[in-house]
């Protein structure tokens, strides 16, 4: 699915990432733990495409083509998808007619034909149900006056209506409450296939006992420091990531 | 609606200004120049009755008097008025029946999307189609006559219901009101003239589309419309002209009559030439708009000015019965260097009278966009009640956005909203929207679509898909 080789990337001429290699397949869970400011979301944001970050050294490849290569919008269309950690507001853009704009933009660079208005609502039903979000907020402006809570499920409700190939989800847990979680989680395993992966950015362990990740990596200084099964998590939580700093060769 | 997105980005695709082209039509252009003698020939070649000759003179003394006042936020070069043709008309006499229409201004109407036919029946549309200084054609006017509905053009008007002419011309906008108005009154050349009768509601949009052809003339045109008591009408109007490289100068006069009980819901899509993209060339559109309410009725005005080099234009209401209603929604847009000074003035006199102000402008590349709106409140205009909402949109760090709003009130039983926000389209925004598969042209288009909603719903059907597709080609290239 997604195959990161040496990636170096800088902001302001400040290297943040130093050398990323991660392999994602098909079906798979990976997790992405770390410090603050140990550059999950910037590698996340190189990803995608934000155009701030400069890629120095490294490749990229998703579902065999170059990712670098391609600009945010066509990635999102080839099936890369970002649930943002600070989701922005549109304001007078309704969710439901952003989310139809996405849809067509994709569709019409697979060269399908636009989404029907009855399929789209059928659509719109089915998945706001999944990650019970408010049928108010989907005619609300985009993320406009959402609780942090409810931008946070916005942001799934989105994927679930893009159906990516891969999703990093920042942070998506962070802000949500008890149920929140759940209902989160439980979406995302629900979309989860053979045919799609997930990456999720987290600072706890409680999302993982949802959402169970098949690999936990741990990213420290702009590098991916140690690898290992769920159980790292675990003893991440434990003992801090000073146990890591001190293992780390740096 | 069966126009989808797709139609319009087809539409849209290398689209810069679409209506720039010339129609190679022959023309009777007068000298250029302008004195008293001007004046009289324009007259004469209108076969005008003296009332009307008289009130031409009596305008063009006064203009003599002014000097043209610079208050607005807009800069351009002194204007020559010795170096403009003040009358321009296609050659063909006046066309009887729709065959008889030369040929190239069919292919122009065309061109434009106007249409004269039936087809136009079924949108339920009439037009009246001004070609430089002369209305060409009028459609739908049997259908109309049916029920005492007059819309014709200003110079049939003048010929046969001179008493309505008479009586109303120059009720709004005296002559002597500003610099462009007394200049329109001694030479406008042609324009739009509309009755309802009493009790009628006029069952089709009323349309007018102004347009500037010949090089080096001025468009002078003037409006006159008279709701008749407890009467409606929707009336449109738009324009283009051909893409030059000189300044064209358009000074029109809109007046408008809501008698008693009456409603006028007034739209404009304004798409004169802006110029080119570096500043060269250009429609100086110096506009006088004004409506009169009488008791409880209301007077709507809705615009969407995207087009021309420099813009000044208050579309304005004297609410002068009690219990009437004025509005103004506004979405000005400006590009590269284009300057826009647009917004209302709504004049309350009587009691009980209620005003909206909507204002929505967007700033793009170097332009310049400012709002400039009075609402007065006068000592007998008690529980008067005004809303403004002034909004500013900036796509880029050269342009300028300024609001400039007086409010004066004489009597305190008056209640004032006025709210006003400044924002800019952020880089997060457009990559939000990236993000998900949205390109920065359309996440630009969703968010100014999104800005405008309130003043576009405002717009009948037809016009409102026509200013969504105007804003899209005005701010195409405008963020990157
Ligand atoms: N736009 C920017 N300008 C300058 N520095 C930046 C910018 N964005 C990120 N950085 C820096 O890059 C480093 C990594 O930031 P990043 O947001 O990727 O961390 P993170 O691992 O996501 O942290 P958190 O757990 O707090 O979300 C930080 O030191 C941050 O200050
Ligand atoms: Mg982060």
């Amino acid at each position: 699915m997604i195959k990161i080789k040496n990636l170096h990337a800088n902001i302001d001429g400040k290297e943040i990432l130093k050398g990323i290699n991660l392999e994602v397949k098909a079906g798979e869970v990976h997790a992405i733990m770390g410090p603050n400011g140990s550059g999950k979301s910037t590698l996340s944001s190189v990803l995608a495409g934000r155009e701030e970050f400069e890629v120095t050294e490294g490749s990229v490849e998703f579902d065999g083509k170059d990712l670098l290569d391609l600009a945010p919008e066509d990635r999102a269309r080839e099936g890369l998808f970002l649930a943002f950690q600070y989701p922005i507001e549109i304001p007078g853009v309704s969710n439901i007619n952003f989310l139809k704009t996405a849809i067509n933009e994709k569709r019409a660079y697979l060269n399908q034909e636009p989404v029907s208005a009855k399929e789209f609502l059928g659509m719109v039903k089915e998945k706001s149900a999944l990650v019970e979000l408010d049928a108010k907020l989907a005619n609300r402006s985009v993320n406009e006056g959402f609780s942090g809570g409810e931008k946070k499920r916005n942001e799934i409700f989105q994927m679930a209506m893009l159906t990516p190939k891969l999703a990093i989800l920042d942070e998506t847990d962070s802000g949500l409450d008890i149920d929140a979680l759940r209902i989160v989680a439980n979406g995302v395993n629900k979309l989860k296939s053979p045919n799609n992966a997930t990456i999720v950015i987290t600072h706890y362990q409680r999302l993982l006992d949802y959402i169970i990740p098949d690999f936990v990596h741990v990213l420290y200084d702009g590098k991916i420091v140690k690898s290992g099964s769920k159980d790292l998590a675990l003893e991440l939580e434990e003992k801090g990531y000073d146990w890591i700093k001190n293992e780390s060769p740096l | 609606m069966a126009y989808s997105e797709d139609d319009l980005k087809k539409e849209l695709k290398d689209q810069e200004y679409k209506y720039g082209f010339t129609s190679n039509i022959e023309s009777e252009v007068i000298p250029k120049g302008l004195n008293e003698d001007v004046v009289r020939l324009i007259s004469s070649k209108k076969n005008e009755p003296q009332w009307l000759l008289d009130f031409r003179l009596k305008a063009f003394a006064h203009w003599k008097t002014m000097v043209e006042k610079r208050w607005a936020h807009v800069s351009y070069p002194e204007i020559d008025f010795q170096n403009i043709s003040y009358y321009s008309s296609p050659k063909a006499k006046k066309e009887v029946s729709w065959d008889e229409v030369d040929p190239e201004m069919k292919a122009t109407m065309d061109k434009l999307g106007i249409s004269m036919d039936e087809q136009k029946a079924l949108s339920g549309v009439a037009v009246d189609f001004v070609f430089d200084s002369v209305s060409v054609k009028t459609s739908f006017q049997d259908k109309l006559q049916e029920l005492g509905v007059i819309f014709c053009s200003f110079s049939e008007a003048v010929k046969n219901h001179p008493e309505l002419v008479k009586k109303y011309l120059g009720t709004v906008v005296p002559p002597t009101d500003n610099f462009y108005a007394a200049l329109n009154s001694a030479v406008f050349s042609d324009g739009s003239f509309c009755y309802i009768p009493k009790g009628v509601r006029c069952p089709m949009e009323l349309s007018t589309y102004f347009r500037i052809n010949e090089a080096n003339t001025g468009q002078f045109e003037r409006t006159l419309l008279i709701a008749d008591e407890g009467s409606y009408v929707s009336y449109l109007e738009g324009c283009t002209a051909p893409s030059r490289d000189e300044n064209q100068l358009h000074a029109a006069v809109v007046e408008l009559i809501s008698l008693d009980g009456a409603e006028i819901k007034y739209s404009t899509v304004q798409n004169w030439y802006p110029g080119d993209k570096d500043g060269k060339g250009g429609i100086y559109n110096f506009v006088t708009k004004r409506g009169i309410c009488h008791n409880h009725s209301k007077i709507s005005w809705t615009q969407v000015e995207t087009g021309s080099a420099v813009t000044w234009k208050y579309p304005s209401c004297i609410l002068k019965g009690d219990n009437s209603i004025g509005e103004f929604y506004s979405v000005a847009v400006t590009n590269h260097y284009q300057q826009a000074d647009t917004g209302t003035k709504m004049i309350h006199l009587g009691k009980n009278t209620k005003s909206t102000i909507i204002s929505k402008g967007i700033s793009a590349g170097f332009s310049n966009n400012s709002y400039r709106g009075l609402v007065q409140i006068h000592k007998n205009a008690t529980n008067a009640r005004n809303f403004t909402q002034c909004d500013s949109l900036l796509m880029s760090d050269q342009c300028g956005a300024h609001t400039f709003p007086y409010i004066e009130v004489k009597n305190s039983t008056a209640k004032i909203e006025h709210e006003a926000t400044t924002s800019k389209i952020g880089e997060d925004q457009l990559f939000y929207c990236n993000q998900r598969g949205i390109s920065t042209e359309k996440a630009i288009n969703l968010i100014v679509n999104g800005y405008c909603k309130d003043v576009l719903n405002k717009l009948p059907m037809e016009f409102a898909v026509e200013a969504q597709k105007l804003l899209e080609i005005s701010l195409e290239g405008s963020v990157g």
